[in-house]
């Protein structure tokens, strides 16, 4: 399956900061086909990093999408049967409009005059795009991590646009460890001398601010188990400690060739703006009332976290779940046991397919007619 | 549904002859909730022939996929800890089939049942049954039975009851018995059911 990211433009949006974006662009691919009622449309919403290349292989460069394990012709959002879109997030790096962009007032790019957005930003002009490809009821909306916030934030914004909703390995507010790992991240960026205020997009990233930020985002995504694992205190290409600030361990080779790689197709304020609208989300709005977020959703609920997610543990996602049950929701819930960490996501596909393949089908039941 | 002659679950209705009545039970297009639920079998059942509204709990991560796979919407989750969740009378029916003595707070349970269900099915293996009986008495071994296979250290059995114990719970709690079903093998029980049968059905009623 090769696949082309495409753009969609529209004339402006309204933000939650107050400011107005005007025009905003919107990269996004789509597989599999729309069926004749509209009514096979499922929304892949990506992860902080992610972009719209969910599936398939790039036409340029032969990529294949970063959940193309879970998505295409018999697989868990099966493309013969669904109509599978995924976006790139407002604020992102990847075609949608973000800080990168050139702003048509001064036709320099944004950089920090861009305003702050939200992950309601986000869904907002998702929503724009998925009414403007003629679908006004999706039959799901499913991400992990990030992801699972938009998802989550369909739910609570646009009930009455989706029948099923999967968050999973996510949370329904960003918490003080979270939020905590983003500020490090950010002021890895903002310490680099060639950040400059964000003003670099003439000159150099500060590439290397960049890099440890990522550097320090890998280590929550994955597990101690899985990391002594994957390089317990191995040496990286020698016998013995090389007594000086090389690199030694295959940890350390890891790592950096992670956050060098990342700085290749990322954008440094990019990483500023999206991880400030993960900080900002919450879903109760700070009352910490998450039943009064839900009071009016009818969606149909499948939640997944892994066991040994310690980025985003297990005990927020059933906090959605308790929250559903008590207001009689339908929820279903599974607690998967994996080594991988909050990578898991991405990782641990079999599971994952099992469970995403039945409860679509249940809910892809419930549309068709009697 | 008149004049259809209904199936009950095919899967494992040999080793479990309480599934044909609780299926039989459950009235049509009604909110049961299922305690215990394994692989949702009897709930899928529901949803396809009585198009009742179901939800499941289940503590086994895998059992827990199986049913989502199958599309019941199952949580994973503790039955002692879970019920506390759901708002009074969420559901039509809660069922608890062979679990009650393995709960680690019965009573509890049972209370919570009539909380949030206006009906509670019940059903369990009876420790006053014959066999159980003689296999104690003359062993003077903790009994052994096809009833009750585990050995006394990996039982996941820890309140053992007769349907006799059963009856006297609902009488000193004021649980509204409204069916018995006593079943040995997939056959009906009436005579001496404490000593014949193996297996218990209960319908409880909403709590006066």
């Amino acid at each position: 399956m090769v696949v082309e990211t495409q753009i969609a433009q529209f004339d402006s949006i309204a933000l939650d900061s107050g400011a107005t974006l005007m025009p905003v662009e919107i990269a996004y691919e789509a597989y599999g086909r729309l069926n004749a009622e509209n009514s096979n449309g499922i929304l892949i919403t990506h992860a902080f990093t992610g972009d719209a290349h969910a599936a398939g292989v790039s036409h340029d460069g032969g990529k294949p999408g970063w959940w193309d394990n879970m998505i295409g012709p018999g697989k868990a959002f099966d493309t013969d049967r669904y109509f599978v879109i995924c976006s790139n997030v407002l604020g992102g790096c990847q075609g949608t409009t973000g800080p990168a962009s050139v702003n048509p007032a001064t036709g320099k790019p944004y950089a920090m005059s861009f305003p702050v957005i939200t992950i309601r930003d986000m869904v907002r002009l998702q929503r724009m795009l998925v009414l403007s490809l003629g679908i006004t009821r999706l039959l799901a909306v499913a991400g992990g991590s990030m992801g699972g916030m938009q998802a989550l934030e369909w739910a609570v914004s646009y009930p009455e646009m989706l029948l099923s909703c999967i968050p999973v390995a996510t949370t329904w507010r960003h918490s003080a460890q979270q939020i905590a790992f983003n500020e490090v991240g950010r002021q890895s960026i903002m310490a680099d001398p060639d950040w400059n205020q964000g003003e670099y997009y003439d000159t150099k990233p500060p590439a290397r601010g960049l890099a440890v930020a990522r550097m320090v985002g890998h280590i929550t995504y994955m597990s101690d188990e899985s990391m002594r694992e994957k390089f317990g205190r191995r040496l990286r290409e020698k016998d013995k400690f090389g007594f000086d600030f090389g690199v030694d361990f295959e940890v350390e080779s890891y790592l950096r060739y992670r956050g060098s790689q990342f700085v290749s197709r990322f954008d440094a304020n990019s990483y500023l703006y999206i991880t400030k609208a993960e900080d900002y989300f919450d879903l109760a709005n700070g009352t910490g009332a998450l039943a009064d977020a839900f009071r009016t959703v009818q969606t149909r609920f499948l939640v997944i976290s892994f066991t040994s997610d310690w980025l985003y543990p297990s005990y927020q996602s059933q906090e959605i779940v308790r929250v559903l049950r008590r207001l009689n929701g339908d929820v279903a819930y599974c607690d998967l046991p994996s080594n991988y960490g909050h990578d898991a996501f991405l990782v641990d596909v079999a599971e994952q397919t099992e469970l995403v393949r039945g409860f679509l089908a249940s809910t892809a039941r419930t549309v068709r007619p009697a | 549904m008149s004049g259809t002659v209904i199936e009950s679950p095919r899967v494992s209705l040999e080793e479990r002859p309480d599934f044909s009545v609780i299926t039989q039970i459950i009235e049509p297009a009604t909110r049961v909730l299922d305690l215990g639920c394994g692989e949702g079998e009897v709930l899928a059942w529901l949803v396809e022939h009585k198009h009742v509204l179901a939800r499941g709990v289940e503590i086994s991560p895998s059992l827990v996929r199986k049913a989502i796979a199958r599309g019941v919407s199952v949580y994973q989750g503790d039955i002692d800890e879970g019920l506390a969740d759901y708002p009074d009378g969420a559901f039509d029916y809660v069922i608890l089939s062979q679990t009650l003595q393995e709960t680690r707070s019965p009573l509890e349970v049972v209370s919570e049942m009539l909380r949030v269900g206006r009906r509670a099915i019940i059903s369990f293996p009876n420790f006053g049954h014959w066999n159980v009986r003689w296999s104690m008495l003359f062993t003077g071994q903790a009994p052994k039975t096809k009833l009750f296979p585990y050995d006394w250290y990996n039982s996941p059995n820890i309140h053992f009851l007769s349907i006799q114990d059963f009856e006297n719970l609902c009488e000193q709690h004021g649980f509204p018995i409204e069916k018995r079903y006593f079943l040995a093998g997939s056959s009906r029980i009436r005579m001496l059911p404490n000593l014949m049968a193996q297996t218990a059905v209960f319908l409880l009623g909403p709590k006066r």
